[in-house]
């Protein structure tokens, strides 16, 4: 499994990028998409809602089951991937690029964002 | 009680293949290989592979064992012929559903039961109890048998290039001791996919043999390795009722809508005969909660537990619910109350976390293949 170095990681295995002019973008990790299997919906966060860091903001539902998706920041959402609402296999297909989520503007720096080693080293055993 | 989970003798293969496992009823089992979406129509326009080795397998001969089987179950088996199947229920002395069986006649005097991984155990202790005032043997053949299975359109196809047994002549629910690829194989026209395939029954110590065989001879026409996932979503498809969603030991086969498998009309008692009766009776004054197909309107999945409701009020439970891919909506299997249990029966829907979704009432099965 090939986790891009230059993004950051949460224990809920969301993904988080670099922050650009305030704003970050939001995903889950190939392991979390080949763990819940084929993704058939997903609800994201609306525009304008304000998301905190590791609380549930949407959920994605495969073929067997349901999961709550938590932010890894706190901030208001700026964008939700319509794409991904539209065709939510993209999130199976492409979990770091066309699968992004949803965008946030950061209210605060996250606190438990784990690096790319951390991360590694978290799914390592699995 | 925690043990280590059983392996299959493909569980190796499996694991080479990247499978996904999960444990199934004690057994670790191939959940998916890839995406379970593919699998599923694979086996819908192709064929798909699985090892069903959990399958609990009880062999019962001797000059009674058809009076044994008469008496246990609520089939009649003394109608069976040599080489056919009969799908069939066990009750328990109040007709609650113990499990559902498939009963194989592989000769004058012998029958095989194949009864589900997770009630396995019950079965095969009720049989040997049952079957104790009888002239007949109850044998144990769990770990006699790998049990691989090939179903899909492709199907009779890939077996005929392996095989010298007249599959032409295999009926549905037919199955006869024959050879595959080499391999001595009870060979039964069966499965739990609505499509055509087959199940083929062999020595664990062949089951790698017949895997790799299979795959081979399916390569040019498509033939993929399948898992648990889509075997489920397949049945669900086909509205085939799975132990422990649809039946459960509090209900009867007429509370499941399949009071048909009971056969009163078969000399002598049987376990579970009053209690069915009754149970009958009922079912012909006041029906009871009616098993329904549920076609969503929107995209979010109804799961097993959850309430069917109609105007605020709980009006049933789904029991298996899970995305089609053939229709590519969420679909599920529910008990209805009979009033609410009509197809195009309006204002059905399903309370999702919270949310009513709203559901369209259609009669079972979701999907028939064209024969």
């Amino acid at each position: 499994m090939s986790n891009p170095e230059k993004l950051r990681y949460t224990k809920e295995h969301e993904w988080l990028s670099d922050v650009v002019d305030g704003v970050a973008t939001v995903g889950i990790t190939e392991f979390a998409a080949n763990a819940l299997g084929d993704v058939v919906y997903a609800q994201l966060p609306e525009v304008g809602e304000t998301v905190t860091e590791g609380e549930t903001c949407g959920e994605l539902e495969s073929t067997k089951s349901v999961s709550d998706l938590y932010s890894p920041v706190s901030g208001e959402i700026v964008e939700a991937n319509q794409d991904v609402v539209d065709d939510p296999a993209l999130v199976n297909t492409a979990p770091f690029e066309g699968g992004w989520l949803f965008k946030v503007r950061l209210s605060e720096e996250p606190k438990d964002a784990l690096s790319f080693e951390e991360y590694t080293k978290l799914t390592a055993g699995n | 009680m925690s043990t280590a989970p059983r392996l299959t003798a493909l569980d190796a293969l499996h694991r080479s293949l990247g499978a996904t496992m999960t444990d199934f009823a004690g057994w670790d089992m191939p959940l998916r290989y890839a995406s379970e979406r593919d699998e599923h129509n694979a086996v819908r326009t192709k064929a798909g592979l699985f090892d069903l080795s959990h399958m609990g397998e009880i062999t019962l001969t001797g000059p009674e064992a058809v009076k044994a089987l008469d008496y246990a179950l609520v089939g009649n088996i003394s109608t069976v012929g040599v080489g056919r199947a009969r799908y069939t229920h066990i009750c328990q002395e109040d007709g609650g559903i113990v499990d559902d069986l498939i009963v194989y006649r592989l000769g004058e005097t012998e029958y095989m039961v194949v009864a589900n991984a997770s009630n396995a155990q019950v079965v095969l202790d009720a049989l040997t109890e049952r079957a104790a005032g009888f002239d007949t043997e109850v044998r144990d053949d769990r770990d006699a048998y790998a049990l691989l299975a090939v179903q899909g359109p492709e199907s009779p196809g890939i077996l005929a290039s392996l095989t010298d047994a007249d599959l032409d002549g295999l009926k549905y629910y037919a199955g006869l001791p024959g050879t595959v690829a080499g391999v001595p194989a009870l060979i039964a026209r069966t499965g739990y996919t609505g499509e055509d395939g087959f199940e083929l029954f062999v020595s664990p110590e062949h089951a790698v043999e017949l895997w790799q065989a299979l795959t081979k001879a399916g390569e040019g026409v498509g033939l993929v390795p399948a898992g648990l996932s889509c075997r489920d979503t397949l049945r669900l498809e086909a509205g085939m009722p799975l132990y422990g969603h649809e039946l459960t030991t509090s209900l009867t086969p007429f509370d499941a809508g399949l009071g048909r498998v009971v056969k009163f009309e078969k000399e002598g008692d049987f376990v579970g005969r009053a209690a069915l009766e009754a149970a009958a009776e009922k079912a012909a004054t006041k029906a009871p909660r009616k098993l329904v197909g549920l076609i969503a309107e929107g995209r979010r999945v109804p799961r097993a537990g959850f309430p069917v409701t109609f105007g605020g009020e709980v009006i049933g439970e789904v029991t298996s619910g899970a995305p089609s891919p053939t229709l590519g909506k969420p679909i599920a299997m529910a008990y209805v109350d009979a009033e609410h249990a009509a197809p195009g029966a309006s204002g059905v829907g399903v309370d999702i976390r919270g949310t009513h979704e709203p559901y369209e009432v259609v009669a079972l099965p979701f999907y028939k293949r064209q024969k």
